[in-house]
């Protein structure tokens, strides 16, 4: 059976699916990067491996998004690498055809992607700064040693969230700090936290947007049920979270992968083959362009970062 | 002996050849060019900023310090209707402040630059330039530049789809260099049609509905390609048609003559200018929606006033006129990822739209 692989390897988690033709999820996993891609995914190749190994799957087509979606593209060899912006709406698309908004915050990044009739029309995402993503909230979380993944449930159970200053993250973890020494309930905080994270992202990334329902709220704060709850109670109407809101980026580059063209060998004993990264600094022009190498088993197999002709080492191999 | 004067001055895009053209052909000084602008000039333009400045002050400042250490010792700096017109002042106190010795030259010193003020700037760069040099060489300067900005519009428009790779820049480089030995008027038109010909005659591969983008914002980053990290070329490469309005034919005299039409023409969103090329930008948003382009990507550099001032109102307008915008906000730590992503996303979301 034809089975294609979607991958979506962000700043915190990497997630990944495989779909039959017909969209349907086959198998999936979500791990933690922590730092180092090319592990993650290979951990992730093998689970996946596992949820699938009773089928015969061949898999014929290969996508990778999220920031280092170029990096893992190299290594798997992805027929497609494709943008996370996309990807999602993609992905959202498919499960949920006349959805009309999607917000979706992750590790470090927050973005907002407006469809109408099925077609995205507009779109943001945050800039320059990381207030109000899921780092934020587990740093906090962090501080406040409660498990992130509880989060949710403890703001639920505040009647009175505190007010905390949401503009940016600095600030907002001195408030936070203050409100704290002030003595504030833990809960009451928590709950400030998760409405601060809204009305940072609402201000921010939604600035000047105009939310229309359905709403689909995704990316990994999406599981915190505290933030969802903040969200209809500022825009006023229901956020849907679906269960698999994690994977539609993975979800939506698999099905993209589907309509590229020159279908991968993909093999799961890629998590066999040693995979190497090096920064290099060229020297060739006062650019000092940082490339990155990265090799298969000792071989170069691909590199990138270089601003002009001078910095092309691949080139120089062939 | 006295030192040998040695004369230079920032980038702007290609403009430093015009710029090399008029100084040679007015004064004795020698003429040199800063060097190319690389992450060494931001960053030691950056070193020695303000840290809250928009960024063209830091290339430009950059490209001083680079150019004093190769040894130059006469600087000119223009000035415009923003910050811009604080530059000058505020770049020469630095240079001054880090110990290098060099005269200082501001060609614009209110908003207004005549061909009077010009002379009186250049009499002073070099007292034994004669009047008829002048007359005759500024407007030929003029008129080089127009026809940059001529062909640099035509290659916008078709760069992106050349059969050969590079045909389009070799070939410009060629005609930039063979515009640099003209001799007057008639040799600089005649290289400027024979070069046109050529242009047209390169091949294309261009489909009927191909996507079309529109690039407003501000000057410097709209001009200096490595400002905006190559934007230009990017879209190029997406096989998209671009359409940029900013050039510096557009300041010295298109803007002023354009203005109280364009004016007109936007007169339900803005009354009056609001400083630098703010209106303009609101004009070509309008312009855009009006020549059905697909869609528009607003450039500026970080902090940029008159363009913040002006966002609202694009909004606006692109919002009455269901045109997908994007904006990009330069500055000397932005991430060029960050910048790839979005715009790979705009380009998806337009081909997805266009179908």
């Amino acid at each position: 059976m034809n089975a294609y692989l979607g991958v979506d390897i962000g700043s915190i988690s990497t997630k990944g699916v495989i779909i039959n033709d017909d969209n349907q999820i086959l198998a999936s996993y979500y791990l933690w990067t922590k730092g180092n891609p090319i592990e993650a995914v290979k951990t992730l190749i093998r689970e996946l491996e596992k949820q699938v190994s009773k089928q015969k799957l061949h898999i014929i087509g290969v996508g990778t998004t999220g920031s280092a979606r170029k990096l893992i593209g190299t290594m798997l060899n992805a027929n497609i690498v494709k943008n996370e912006i996309t990807a999602h709406a993609i992905g959202t698309l498919s499960l949920y055809p006349d959805v009309k908004t999607i917000f979706e915050i992750g590790g470090q990044d927050s973005k907002i992607i407006l469809i109408e009739d099925g077609v995205v029309v507009d779109y943001a995402m945050n800039t320059l700064c990381a207030a109000g993503t899921g780092a934020f909230l587990s740093s906090q979380a962090n501080r406040l040693g409660v498990p992130v993944e509880e989060f949710g449930k403890i703001a639920l159970t505040s009647k009175n969230p505190t007010k905390i200053a949401a503009r940016c993250t600095v600030f907002a973890e001195s408030d936070l700090v203050h409100k704290a020494q002030m003595g504030y309930k833990k809960e009451d905080i928590i709950a400030g936290l998760c409405k601060s994270v809204v009305s940072n992202y609402l201000n921010n990334v939604g600035k000047g947007k105009k939310i229309k329902a359905p709403i689909i709220f995704q990316g990994g704060v999406s599981k915190n049920i505290g933030v969802k709850k903040a969200f209809e109670e500022e825009v006023g109407c229901n956020v849907t979270v679906d269960k698999n809101g994690h994977l539609m980026g993975a979800l939506g580059v698999a099905i993209l992968s589907k309509k590229a063209p020159l279908m991968t060998n993909f093999q799961f004993s890629i998590t066999d083959d040693n995979f190497e990264t090096k920064g290099v600094e060229c020297n060739r022009c006062s650019n000092h362009c940082e490339i990155i190498c990265v090799s298969k088993n000792k071989k170069l197999i691909d590199a990138w970062g270089n601003r002009c002709s001078n910095g092309d080492i691949m080139s120089k191999q062939r | 002996m006295k030192e040998e004067r040695i004369i230079s001055f920032p980038h702007l895009g290609d403009y430093y050849i015009p710029i090399k053209f008029l100084l040679n052909k007015l004064t004795k000084l020698k003429v040199m060019e800063s060097p190319p602008i690389t992450k060494k000039t931001i960053d030691l333009g950056s070193k020695y900023s303000p840290d809250f400045v928009c960024v063209p002050f830091k290339y430009n400042l950059g490209n001083f310090i680079e150019t004093l250490e190769n040894g130059a010792n006469v600087l000119i700096q223009a000035g415009g209707g923003c910050r811009y017109g604080y530059y000058a002042e505020v770049q020469e106190k630095i240079l001054k402040d880090l110990g290098y010795h060099f005269e200082f030259y501001t060609l614009v010193n209110s908003d207004r630059i005549t061909p009077r003020s010009l002379y009186q700037t250049f009499k002073k760069i070099d007292s034994k330039i004669p009047l008829y040099k002048m007359l005759y060489y500024a407007p030929l300067t003029i008129l080089m530049i127009r026809y940059m900005d001529n062909i640099d519009d035509l290659i916008r428009k078709n760069i992106g789809f050349e059969k050969l790779k590079n045909s389009f820049l070799t070939l410009k480089k060629e005609m930039l260099d063979s515009f640099t030995h003209c001799k007057g008027y008639c040799s600089l038109t005649k290289r400027y049609f024979t070069y046109k010909k050529k242009f047209k005659n390169l091949e294309i591969e261009k489909p009927e509905n191909c996507l079309k983008v529109g690039i407003i914002g501000e000057l410097y980053t709209s001009m200096e390609p490595f400002s905006s990290y190559f934007l230009e070329k990017e879209l190029a490469s997406m096989n998209i048609e671009i359409k940029r309005f900013t050039n510096v034919s557009y300041l010295l005299y298109q803007k002023r003559l354009e203005r109280k039409k364009n004016l007109r023409y936007i007169e339900k969103y803005c009354k009056y200018t609001i400083g630098a090329d703010g209106m303009d930008n609101i004009y070509r948003a309008k312009y855009l929606i009006d020549q059905s382009y697909d869609g528009i990507i607003h450039i500026k550099p970080f902090g940029c006033t008159p363009e913040i001032g002006a966002i609202p109102i694009i909004r606006k307008v692109c919002q009455d006129g269901k045109m997908p915008i994007i904006y990009f906000s330069f500055d000397s730590q932005t991430s060029e990822t960050g910048i790839k992503t979005r715009l790979e996303a705009f380009y998806d979301m337009l081909k997805i739209k266009k179908g």
